[in-house]
């Protein structure tokens, strides 16, 4: 039998952990697939965050470091001050971005680092067991808004593309979707663009993937996809919000 | 030798940068020294007092508690440190800025208008350098040579021209100073 | 040369060429002067949005293999502590400097020791220490930034260099010794990338096999303890036939030391211990004092914290006092002196 999809030489052969339906795996894959193609492993540091992804540490065949819960952006600096020429990437859950570590973000993203932030936005915090996110979607039920996110209670959801696409120092942001083949192939060109930025010394880039949690949705896989479509993806609209004039892309 | 120097005043006055001044100076003549300042939150107008000890042995502790010489620059500071000064130590009053007078009768107190005296030469912000002037001149903890030096030193570039006023003022605090000693002699 | 500008020049002997920090009274002067001379020597001074991110930099900087600090005072080492937690159970080489300041709270920025529980005991969570190093002179501070860092990588673990804010102010003079090259040690665990080393390199505190974790804590344990018996630092005055040993550390052990020569002028037997590591601490000095001193005087600007582990040390043998001022004060020579004479005559543990 042929081999279609071999495993990217920067994962390693370790079997996921993730939840049936769950598309952290997909973003992995995505992000190792696209750091064996630019030819950076060798030089390629990754930071992972606290959340399911917390095991990123432990998949990608690349050097890596465990960051505390929101403080990847501000590691990921100390490393790339120190060796400007290695190549750096977040890993980094909706609670660890937008909720937590959102300070080291937005600080980080102003000073236009050059680092790559993967963004994974499912709606809630899944490892802890699927409470209410920054992301959590209005009228959304979770473990600690079991009537549904209301405004008046927890305020708005976090839009972060929209939020940090007008900051200079940022590079390139887009948001994408992990839920079809067609969008999973336009994620991993964004998250291709995007380590191209930092390649080029234009900035900080981010790519906003939004993914499903089917065990904190208490919806099958295939429920949890039809739930993206309807619910998530008209709230958070997917395509570039900042990308630099001219591309910002040398050949 | 063994001086003990409390310099008492509020921000924006000079203590700090007169105590500096010392320590540099006995610095430059590889003596011990140790300064200390002390001021509240505010830049200026807050208290500001520094301690500089100035000796010939190794100084144990830095902390001034009884000093051999205190320099007050307003009435409270007379009225905080009068009664910590060591029987036999030295009060030097700024009395442009104190009008209180000095209680006790067991220490040897020296009063300079120094904001007049400045005045007199041309300057009244050359006022902290003729209490300088005195204050060497009574104890020699340093000589007037390396406190000019380290003046020289300091003294931020645009202020250079500020030199020659600034060695006249030491001089007329020493002959300020030096008409106390010989009164105390005759006492003596 | 001032205190804090000498924990910055040394910190440059040192070779250390990062630093990531925040401004605080009384340790801004640290950031000014490090914000100057780094450049000048090719490093890089930057400021971060809080001490929550300069930890994190510190942590980054680390990974990278720098030998790499930051400073900061009371509420800012406070919220450094998870970081502080993170970079022990990762076991990351830095050295973090706290002039103290007057709390809780927002406190004030007088003088104080207060911090010291917080420093010696974990401050952190989870299982660990940091050596914690209290110098008195700026001499001292000046020597002590070289030997935080080498301890530091050495034990691959954050060391803390800490002191009140008077030793911050201070100035006095000192001799730099400017040692041609400094020799830092190589660091095969450092994530720089693939190409840059053999192996696969994974810094990490997280553990959720609970053997794996114990086995982690116990490889501590046991670092802790080398640490213990090869480091501590303590200097002795005046104790062979002390009867009153004061205890004291930092700016307050040199107004003891003063008080010292005084008790003796006066015929009073008293001697001083003054550590120089807190963690690890001098308890074997404190228990062979016990067998020939009446008593022990911890002279604190706290409410009574290295008392604590002067007790531990004395361990029952002879009574431990406290005298401490609080708030920003600063203990004077002749209220110890006084404080002194009366516990001579005294019997029984107390404060
Ligand atoms: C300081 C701190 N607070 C809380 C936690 C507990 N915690 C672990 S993961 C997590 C939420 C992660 O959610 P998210 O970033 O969305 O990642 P996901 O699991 O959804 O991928 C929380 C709150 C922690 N580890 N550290
Ligand atoms: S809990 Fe949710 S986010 Fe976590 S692994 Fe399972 S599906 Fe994925
Ligand atoms: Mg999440």
């Amino acid at each position: 039998m042929k081999k279609i999809t071999a495993r990217p030489y920067s994962l390693r052969d370790i079997p996921f952990h993730y939840c049936p339906g769950c598309m952290h795996g997909i973003a992995h894959r995505l992000v190792a697939e696209v750091i064996d193609e630019l030819g950076i492993h060798g030089r390629t540091i990754g930071i992972s965050s606290v959340g399911c992804s917390v095991f990123a540490k432990h998949y990608f065949n690349v050097d890596m470091i465990q960051a505390a819960h929101g403080r990847a952006p501000s590691i990921a600096t100390g490393v790339k001050r120190v060796l400007p020429d290695r190549v750096l990437f977040t890993y980094q859950g909706d609670g660890d971005l937008a909720a937590i570590g959102i300070g080291d973000f937005i600080h980080t993203a102003y000073r236009g680092e050059k680092i790559t932030t993967i963004f994974i936005n499912n709606t809630v915090y899944g490892m802890t067991g699927g409470q209410m996110a920054p992301t959590t979607l209005i009228g959304q039920v979770t473990k600690t808004t079991p009537f549904g996110r209301s405004v008046e209670i927890n305020g708005n959801p976090i839009r972060v593309c929209e939020l940090i696409a007008s900051v200079e120092g940022v590079a390139y942001v887009e948001r994408v979707s992990l839920h079809n083949p067609k969008e999973i192939i336009k994620a991993k060109k964004a998250i291709r663009k995007a380590f191209e930025m930092q390649l080029n010394g234009i900035g900080f880039s981010l790519v906003e993937a939004l993914s499903a949690c089917p065990t904190n949705l208490g919806l099958s896989p295939l429920e949890a996809v039809k739930w993206m479509e309807e619910k998530m993806i008209p709230f958070y609209p997917l395509g570039v919000y900042k990308s630099p004039a001219g591309g910002g892309l040398s050949a | 030798m063994h001086e003990e120097i409390y310099i008492a005043g509020l921000g924006g006055q000079g203590a700090l940068s007169m105590g500096q001044l010392l320590a540099l100076a006995a610095t430059s003549e590889n003596k011990e020294v140790s300064y200390v300042p002390f001021y509240g939150p505010e830049k200026r107008g807050g208290f500001a007092n520094c301690g500089v000890i100035i000796s010939d042995h190794p100084i144990s502790s830095p902390i001034i508690s009884e000093p051999s010489v205190l320099v007050v620059m307003n009435n409270l500071s007379l009225k905080n440190y009068e009664d910590s000064v060591i029987l036999g130590g030295i009060i030097i009053v700024n009395s442009s800025m104190v009008n209180l007078g000095v209680k006790r009768s067991d220490v040897r107190v020296v009063s300079i208008q120094a904001s007049e005296e400045a005045e007199h030469l041309g300057d009244v912000r050359v006022a902290n350098s003729v209490i300088l002037g005195a204050l060497i001149e009574l104890t020699e903890v340093v000589s007037v040579s390396a406190v000019e030096k380290s003046l020289e030193e300091v003294l931020p570039k645009r202020n250079l021209n500020m030199i020659p006023i600034n060695f006249k003022a030491l001089e007329r605090g020493a002959e300020l100073a030096s008409n106390y000693k010989k009164a105390w002699s005759n006492l003596s | 040369m001032k205190g804090n500008d000498a924990i910055g020049e040394g910190a440059i002997l040192a070779g250390c060429r990062h630093f990531f920090g925040y401004p605080i009274t009384p340790q801004s002067e640290v950031t000014h002067y490090l914000a100057k001379r780094l450049p000048e020597v090719g490093g890089l001074f930057m400021q971060a949005e809080s001490e929550l991110a300069s930890i994190n930099l510190v942590f980054g900087a680390a990974c990278a293999g720098a030998r790499v600090m930051t400073a900061s005072s009371g509420p800012g080492i406070s919220l450094m502590q998870e970081g502080l937690s993170f970079l022990a159970g990762s076991e990351l080489p830095c050295v973090l400097v706290n002039i103290m300041r007057g709390g809780p709270g927002l406190g004030n920025i007088g003088p104080s020791q207060a911090d010291y529980f917080q420093a010696t005991k974990g401050g952190g969570h989870g299982d660990y220490h940091t050596i914690v190093l209290a110098p008195n002179s700026v001499q001292e501070i000046l020597d002590m930034m070289k030997k935080a860092f080498d301890m530091s990588d050495m034990y691959r673990m954050p060391v803390m260099v800490m002191a009140d804010g008077i030793m911050g102010q201070m100035m006095e003079p000192v001799v730099i010794n400017e040692e041609k090259s400094v020799e830092i040690p190589p660091r095969p665990w450092a994530t720089i990338g693939r190409d840059y080393h053999e192996n696969r390199n994974e810094i990490n505190s997280l553990f959720v096999v609970l053997e794996e974790m114990e086995e982690v804590n116990l490889r501590l344990l046991h670092k802790y303890e080398e640490i213990h018996a090869k480091e501590t630092l303590c200097e002795e005055y005046m104790l062979d036939d002390a009867e009153v040993a004061l205890v004291a550390f930092g700016t307050v052990s040199r107004i003891c030391r003063a008080v010292v020569d005084k008790a003796r002028e006066q015929g009073i037997r008293a001697g001083l211990i003054r550590p120089i590591t807190l963690w690890p601490f001098p308890h074997d000095v404190i228990s062979r004092i016990a067998k020939s001193a009446q008593c022990f005087l911890a002279v604190e600007m706290n409410m009574g914290q290295m008392f604590e582990d002067v007790e531990i040390g004395a361990k029952g043998r002879a009574p431990v006092y406290h005298y401490g001022r609080l708030g920003g004060m600063v203990p004077l020579a002749k209220d110890i002196l006084e404080e002194l004479k009366k516990v001579s005559k005294r019997r029984g543990t107390g404060r």
